[in-house]
């Protein structure tokens, strides 16, 4: 085990790092790799691995170790435990499980604790974001080096210029990962050509999406990818200074990249003369404070900016005109991540996943009404069907699939009809939802469609800045029109008066927020229908959910 | 801001308008004698483009764009009514009136309040949102002005003034979304202010009968902003 | 006013939660007044002597919001009977003063004004929020103001005797 902090390193010794690494590894029969992102950790995982250490030490096994390693998907079977070489993954491990697994090591595998892998959720995934997330631990900068970690940073540096970074990218078809799936080589391009004497790169790490956590994982499992991908982008642009606008409500994502950030500054990955060239990139965190507007790009802005954290009208557009009035590149977690990726394989591999117009692949939180919950990713083209049917193995306790929620609380949700939607920008928004950043909620028969409106209304009423009309009194009229619908006082007249707002609402509000907080309603509206109809007129909830006061109607305003 | 002096050529309306590059929609408009409806501009304050009554529809752009701060561009063809901008403007102001407590009959800018005056304007006759009666309270610790926020549309010109003319920074805005009101200092009461230099210009502002001076019967308040654009011009800032 | 068979338009009016105030614009109509009597018959108001109100209604003027049970009830009748229904002033448009009970609640509105300051008297039930008659029953027209003007009710009435729907842009205004 290598035990000295790498400092100061040299393209050269990127591969001997991971050699070193890889052959200390082989050193070992056995590595148990314990989940220690915040899903497991929730449940104890970090005493699971404290647990099986202890149980090597007590049982003298000096040939076995155990790692802590970020995120294995299968949220819903935590804690998670994987045994290597032989790859048996076992679920629902709790610190009275060590000793067994640790004897297992010598015998026949635990079988109660077997978490069987030759299923959908394992086999069918594309995993290129993911691909270092359950394998290495996000503490240790070795084992990203092992993994092949910043050689792309030092290809970059040494044998590709800005410009042809950019190109590799466009060329890529990489497209935003945070929800607008804007050209990133084209975004790219237009901050690289600005002038002016400064340019700053942002990771925008806010995810403020209820029932998202790709971004949170990807921070807690493999941080440096993320940091890999925003040095290839300062270079690429012309920046040499970043910043990462990370939620409070993450404190272990914000400690995993702290870490990550001291290292590679104290191995010259980051910081002034990255792996001994004149090119220097210096990356700061910055938090939250509990806004969702803040991961709308201007509100972000002036967060970082320490101004109250409320869009502004664009043009011009931070690639023009951004942090401090400097050309500002602004990308999702995500899409940094598949940086280094698309450098190392190019961009024809890149573009050959997915489908004509959304290339790559596209990482979903799976949860709601699920069997398996967790993070998944997959290639952009695949369909509903195959992720919530097969990946996802369908809905719990037999029920039977109503829709599913993507995009978050400002998308749009698909019927059961629709199921085979492949999921990519385009044919999303054909039916009236958004890609979004990946959120993807299920629901069953026992959910109220109007209710769930309601629910996303509420946290778009109470995420709204308050500085545009028809967004900070909009929702909340919005949210009162459906409060009477699900408390069964509402009219035909008050459902045209909803339809009507939604319109406004989404043509004159001043940022994304406001002009998409009227989707669950417009989607809603558009496949369940006879939902809001048998709320108004015939005073029934038709998943049985939403309890009718029993007063007289005249009496009721 | 420097005055471009390069010139574009646009429609608006219809109608051939010639402006500086520099220049905005609106201002290339106003220059014209056109009306487009603003609430949140004040002539001598930055733009916020936050009321959106000034959004226009401009030709091959499917989104609608606020015309305080949109620059002319070349060729621009420029539509500032249309059946559905007019139902939008008329929305936006029931928006204004369901969202505080605007009794207009006992207020004393009734008569001269811009709010008012706006949905005489544009047609807007009754509200068809549910009022939302807000629980607010009266600000009257300061010696000669009174702060009503159940008549404050957030138009935040009084922040505006004081930040960007009088210096003071004495208003701000507090919360977020519907809870979201101005207030001063640290929300501390108007009288016991330190940053507040009584100017006045809030008051003078303030498009409503929310800033007022003290003594004003209803129906009395009359505002006259057109310090303003004198006071900028004389400090060469235009 | 007459109780044999007309042909005259039948209108209506009718004060709820409202000061009188745009009756009293009602009647500065002056001489005009004489001139509408050839073409209306008022056949319920709080001027004349009718006690209930009629079957079919053509035309009724509502004052005042809608704030008790027994204004609710009302304006519901009403709204039945009458052809064309008109919020006539601020209260009936917006609410108004009336609505300015509204932050507070009726609870401290009653103990305020009736247990302390008045003998104990039989009143109707007061509903939570005073509202304007549209957000009760559907109305046909408009005519904000407080009151609004004579003239103002003097074009609308002429107008809707000649089958048409007034055009009001502009020359009526909350508040005055």
């Amino acid at each position: 085990m290598i035990h000295h902090t790498l400092q100061a390193l040299t393209p050269d010794d990127l591969p001997k790092v991971a050699e070193a690494e890889n052959a200390a590894a082989r050193d070992f029969e056995h590595t148990i790799h314990v989940c220690v992102a915040a899903g497991c950790l929730s449940l104890h995982s970090d005493q699971v691995k404290q647990g099986l250490e202890h149980q090597i030490q007590e049982s003298g096994l000096t040939h076995c170790r155990v790692k802590g390693v970020g995120c294995m998907g299968l949220c819903s079977a935590g804690s998670l435990v994987s045994v290597r070489p032989e790859e048996t993954l076992y679920q629902a491990v709790t610190p009275d499980d060590a000793p067994a697994i640790i004897e297992s090591l010598s015998g026949a595998p635990v079988n109660r604790l077997i978490c069987p892998t030759d299923r959908p959720f394992f086999t069918q995934q594309t995993r290129i974001v993911l691909a270092n997330s359950g394998e290495i631990d996000p503490e240790r900068l070795e084992d990203y080096i092992a993994a092949g970690g910043y050689q792309q940073l030092a290809h970059v540096l040494n044998d590709l210029t800005p410009s042809q970074v950019i190109d590799h990218v466009s060329r890529s078809g990489l497209r935003g990962r945070g929800g607008a799936g804007y050209p990133t080589g084209l975004k790219w391009g237009t901050v690289a050509k600005a002038g002016g004497p400064r340019k700053f790169v942002i990771c925008n790490a806010d995810e403020g999406d209820p029932g998202a956590f790709m971004d949170r994982s990807v921070l807690e499992s493999d941080p440096h990818r993320v940091l890999e991908g925003m040095a290839i982008a300062a270079y690429a642009v012309g920046a040499d200074e970043g910043y990462i606008y990370i939620r409070a409500e993450y404190p272990l994502a914000i400690k995993r990249l702290q870490t990550a950030i001291r290292q590679a500054e104290r191995a010259q990955l980051l910081g002034s003369s990255i792996l001994g060239t004149s090119f220097g990139f210096h990356v700061h965190i910055r938090l939250g404070a509990g806004a969702y507007v803040c991961g709308e790009e201007t509100a972000l802005i002036a967060s970082i900016e320490g101004k109250r954290g409320q869009p502004r009208p664009r043009p011009p557009y931070p690639a023009e005109s951004g942090l401090w009035n400097a050309p500002t590149l602004i990308n999702n977690v995500e899409t940094y991540a598949n940086i280094a990726p698309i450098i190392a394989n190019g961009p024809e591999w890149f573009a050959s996943i997915g489908t004509e117009r959304s290339k790559g692949t596209k990482v979903f939180a799976l949860a709601g009404k699920i069997v398996n919950t967790g993070l998944i990713e997959v290639p952009m083209g695949t369909s509903l069907r195959t992720i919530i049917n097969e990946i996802g193995e369908g809905i719990p306790e037999e029920h039977r699939f109503k829709a599913v929620q993507t995009g978050g609380p400002t998308g749009g949700c698909i019927p059961a009809e629709y199921l085979d939607t492949p999921v990519d920008y385009e044919s999303l928004a054909s039916m009236g939802s958004i890609m979004g950043s990946g959120g993807m909620i299920v629901m069953d028969e026992y959910s109220c469609m109007v209710d769930v409106a309601r629910f996303f209304m509420e946290f778009s009423m109470s995420e709204s800045c308050g500085k545009c009309v028809p967004c900070r009194v909009g929702t909340a009229e919005m949210y009162e029109l459906l409060s009477r619908i699900v408390q069964g006082r509402s009219s035909i007249e008050d459902m045209a008066l909803l339809q009507d707002l939604c319109e406004t609402v989404k043509y004159t509000s001043l940022c994304g927020l406001g002009q998409s907080a009227p989707n669950p309603i417009l989607s809603m509206m558009r496949y369940f229908k006879e939902e809001y109809l048998a709320h108004i007129v015939d005073h029934v909830c038709p998943a049985g959910l939403c309890q009718f006061e029993a007063v007289a109607q005249e009496v009721q305003l | 801001m420097t005055i471009s002096a390069r010139v574009k050529t646009l429609v608006i309306d219809g109608r051939d308008v010639s402006a500086r590059e520099s220049e905005t929609i609106l201002e290339a408009a106003q220059e014209q004698g056109m009306f487009i409806p603003t609430m949140c501009r004040l002539e001598g304050l930055s733009e916020v483009g936050a009321c959106r009554l000034c959004l226009v529809e401009v030709k091959g752009i499917n989104k609608l764009l606020p015309a305080c701060v949109t620059r002319v561009e070349e060729g621009m063809e420029v539509s500032t009514r249309s059946e559905r901008l007019d139902r939008y403007r008329r929305t936006v102001l029931e928006f204004l009136f369901a969202e505080g407590n605007h009794i207009c009959s006992v207020c004393v800018a009734n008569g001269h309040c811009e709010l008012q005056s706006m949905a005489q304007r544009l047609g807007m006759d009754h509200v068809r949102v549910p009022y939302v009666s807000p629980r607010r309270q009266i600000d009257a610790s300061h010696e000669r002005f009174t702060f009503d926020p159940n008549r404050c549309i957030l138009c935040t010109r009084c922040v505006r003034v004081c930040d960007e003319i009088e210096g003071a920074h004495t208003w701000d805005v507090m919360g977020r979304g519907i809870a979201s009101r101005v207030i001063t200092d640290l929300n501390e009461p108007w009288g016991s202010s330190t940053s507040c230099t009584s100017c006045g210009k809030c008051v003078q502002v303030c498009p409503t009968g929310a800033l007022v001076e003290k003594g004003k019967s209803v129906a009395e308040s009359v505002k006259h902003p057109e310090f303003l654009p004198y006071l900028k011009r004389m400090r060469g800032q235009q | 006013m007459s109780t044999q068979p007309t042909t005259k338009v039948s209108v209506a009016t009718v004060w709820l939660d409202g000061c009188s105030g745009c009756h009293m614009s009602f009647l500065d109509m002056d001489e005009r007044l004489l001139e509408l009597a050839a073409f209306i018959d008022i056949v319920y108001s709080p001027l004349v002597d009718t006690k209930t109100f009629p079957e079919q209604v053509d035309l009724t003027l509502v004052e005042g919001s809608v704030s008790s049970e027994e204004d609710l009830a009302k304006i519901k009748k009403i709204r039945a009977h009458t052809r064309l229904l008109v919020a006539m002033g601020d209260c009936a448009v917006t609410g108004n003063v009336p609505s300015m009970r509204n932050p507070f609640g009726p609870e401290k509105i009653l103990q305020h004004v009736y247990a302390q300051h008045a003998p104990r008297e039989i009143v109707p039930r007061l509903l939570p929020l005073v509202v304007p008659v549209h957000q009760v029953v559907p109305v046909d027209v408009f005519l904000p103001g407080c009151p609004p003007s004579a003239d103002v009710l003097y074009f609308a009435l002429t107008e809707l005797l000649a089958g048409r729907t007034p055009d009001l842009k502009g020359s009526t205004r909350f508040g005055k």
